[in-house]
């Protein structure tokens, strides 16, 4: 039983103007064994607070907290958080020329466990894997996200989730870029993560189509840098239909 | 071929004037001095065009009067049973066949002063099973000496041959390749000198019709290591691809010049030099030069040169310059790109509980990986990537490139 709290969180980025708040106090705790959706219009601070829980260096955590079990995880460098068992699934995966998947992923196990995984088990766990999110063979030996499609990268990041087996998953737009199959491969992928009920999921979203998919225990309306409603599953319901009119005044 | 000939012109290179306002090329041997006569290229002292990126005082006079005369090296040859490698006299008349004339004082002097010629010849139609190697290894830098090396492959050949240097050695040479109608060659120049070596070296590759060349650089040790390549088309058809990889350490200067004459039609010719540096006054210079001349109606050329400065205190310099005097090309391009490691990158690897050390090596790696699978040589290409490896090492404990 883990436990992932955010509490009064405030982060700014630099800009040329100075440094923007964009972060400006956000309060939310994660338990293993439930799933929150964060929802909220564009630009409202949801893939900053992504990026924050796993210490981009852009962005600078001016007040508040970030425990993980009791432990300082804005203490913590990025690979250091990775390993504490924190896992970010990127809305916009980075491409890197020249590392294939498949050491990529054999080294990320290897750093993640601590020791490098057994030959013939991994290969045919990363093998199995990658069938189960129709993501082609041929892959393992292409370059880390390099020309891949918006929707394979996705796959790939919910690979990784998969075969890292982290304690807590953030998952930054999961679902944009993808056709209505890759939705469902990718949601049936998160749902196998979580199903041992000791996982928790941070699900943000800008659409409640994927909810249809991963039934969230918890929904929070974020705008402008903070939570500004939370609720049930009712409540994405309610932004199903309404959007954010109530929250930003425009339909957005 | 005479060798009293002064100011000979180089394929015409003469001809080709600049007016005023004409372009800065980088100093290339766009309108150099082409002369087999020593006395024709005046002692450069770093302040010429072409010699302005060059630590002259490092040179050990190489480029003034140090006797050429040194023998303190050995070579070995490792060579395919089909390929004919022989030791022959100066005068033999494959000496000066690629058409290459000195084109600077080092070079000229290189070409007096050798008096030995390694001739390696592919015989036609011979489709060789492994690649030649021949190592020289230099026993002294105390000496300095001078080498001539000439490369034929003959029609329809199909090989690759690679010169390896290490050791110790100050060194001036001239290496001639040339590829016959429809031959396939891929040439290999690895330089892993020790740390006081001096090495200028020059290349000349004439491209047969339709053959296609695979040209690489490699430079890891040394001192300072001044490679220029000259590249031409003997005939239409020709397929020239000029690849360099090099790794600057500390005080290490590592300097790649490329001169590619498209002087016949339908031709191609793509370079992709790539550099990484670390340490204090780690230099490089990648100087790449592309003339497209009025003849060279249909042909396509690109050119890119990328560095990875991994340490503050590094400078990589890099110079791409194309001249086009014919609208009737296919395409021409050039790229230069000089950076420290993308940010990015890192922070994905990291995100996946890889440490920083380890990501940094993932990356640059993974720079190098493209070049290394597009020389297609697996018998180097290993030791490549373990030489990669070696060299992240040693730069293991220096603090990363800050941003700006
Ligand atoms: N370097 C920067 N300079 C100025 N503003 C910035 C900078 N970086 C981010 N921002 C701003 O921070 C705000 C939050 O961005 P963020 O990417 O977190 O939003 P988001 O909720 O994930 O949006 P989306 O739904 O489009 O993904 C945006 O208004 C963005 O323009
Ligand atoms: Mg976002």
């Amino acid at each position: 039983m883990s436990t992932l709290e955010i509490r009064d969180l405030h982060v700014s980025v630099e800009t040329e103007a100075g440094p923007k708040e964009i972060l400006r106090g956000v309060d939310l705790t994660v338990r293993s064994g439930e799933t929150h959706a964060i929802m909220g219009p564009n630009g409202s601070g949801k893939s900053t607070l992504a990026y924050s829980l796993a210490g981009h260096p852009k962005y600078t955590v001016t007040s508040g907290e970030v425990l993980l079990d009791g432990e300082n995880v804005l203490e913590m460098t990025v690979d250091e958080r990775a390993r504490a068992g924190l896992f970010l699934a990127m809305q916009y995966p980075v491409e890197v020329p020249g590392v294939s998947v498949s050491n990529f992923l054999r080294t990320a196990k290897t750093a993640v466990d601590g020791e490098a995984p057994k030959l013939r088990t991994w290969v045919k766990d990363v093998k199995e894997a990658m069938d189960r999110l129709a993501i082609a063979d041929d892959f393992a030996e292409r370059d880390l996200n390099t020309g891949f499609s918006g929707g394979e990268k996705k796959r790939h990041e919910i690979l990784q989730l998969e075969l890292l087996n982290p304690k807590f998953a953030v998952l930054d737009e999961t679902d944009s870029g993808l056709d209505i199959d890759a939705l469902r491969v990718v949601s049936d992928g998160v749902n196998r993560f979580s199903a041992g009920g000791d996982k928790g999921v941070l699900l943000i979203t800008h659409y409640t189509r994927i909810l249809r998919y991963i039934k969230p225990d918890f929904v929070h309306v974020f705008v402008a840098g903070r939570v500004a409603e939370e609720g049930g599953p009712e409540l994405a319901e309610k932004l199903e239909e309404k959007g954010y009119v109530d929250y930003v005044g425009t339909p957005a | 071929m005479t060798t009293d000939t002064a100011q000979q012109a180089q394929h015409g290179l003469t001809e080709h004037s600049h007016g005023a306002g004409a372009p800065d090329h980088g100093g290339s041997a766009f309108d150099t001095i082409a002369s087999f006569d020593v006395a024709d290229h005046p002692v450069p002292h770093g302040r010429e065009e072409e010699w302005r990126f060059t630590p002259m005082a490092r040179l050990r006079g190489l480029h003034d009067d140090t006797p050429l005369d040194g023998h303190d090296y050995e070579v070995s040859v490792d060579a395919d049973p089909q390929v004919v490698v022989e030791t022959v006299e100066a005068a033999d008349p494959r000496r000066g066949s690629s058409g290459y004339v000195p084109n600077d004082r080092p070079s000229a002097r290189a070409w007096a002063e050798a008096d030995k010629v390694l001739a390696i010849t592919v015989p036609a139609d011979v489709v060789a099973g492994k690649p030649t190697i021949v190592r020289l290894r230099g026993l002294s830098a105390e000496k300095a000496a001078a080498g001539h090396v000439v490369i034929t492959a003959e029609r329809f050949s199909q090989s690759v041959v690679v010169l390896e240097h290490e050791g110790s050695a100050a060194f001036a040479d001239n290496v001639e390749i040339i590829t016959h109608d429809g031959a396939r060659l891929t040439l290999v120049t690895l330089q892993d000198w020790a740390d006081d070596s001096v090495h200028l070296s020059h290349h000349h590759v004439s491209v047969g019709r339709d053959a296609v060349v695979k040209h690489v650089v490699v430079s890891f040790g040394g001192d300072l290591v001044r490679t220029s390549v000259t590249l031409d088309y003997a005939a239409p058809g020709g397929d020239a691809e000029l690849l360099g990889l090099y790794f600057a350490d500390s005080g290490q200067h590592l300097e790649k010049r490329l001169f590619v004459d498209h002087n016949q039609p339908n031709c191609r010719s793509n370079v992709l030099y790539k550099g990484a540096l670390q340490g204090g006054k780690a230099h490089t210079v990648w100087i790449g030069n592309v003339l497209i001349r009025p003849a060279a109606e249909g042909i396509s050329t690109y050119e890119l040169n990328r560095n990875l400065v991994l340490t503050d205190g590094a400078r990589a310099d890099s110079v791409p310059n194309l001249e086009i005097e014919t609208g009737e090309i296919e395409g021409a391009g050039h790229a230069s790109a000089t950076g420290r490691f993308d940010d990015e990158q890192l922070f994905y690897l990291m995100a996946r509980g890889i440490p920083a050390d380890e990501a940094r090596r993932l990356v640059v790696r993974g720079f190098f990986t493209e070049l290394i699978n597009k020389i297609g040589v697996p018998e180097i290409a290993e030791r490549l990537t373990a030489t990669v490896e070696r060299e992240l090492a040693i730069g293991e404990g220096l603090p990363a490139a800050t941003t700006h």
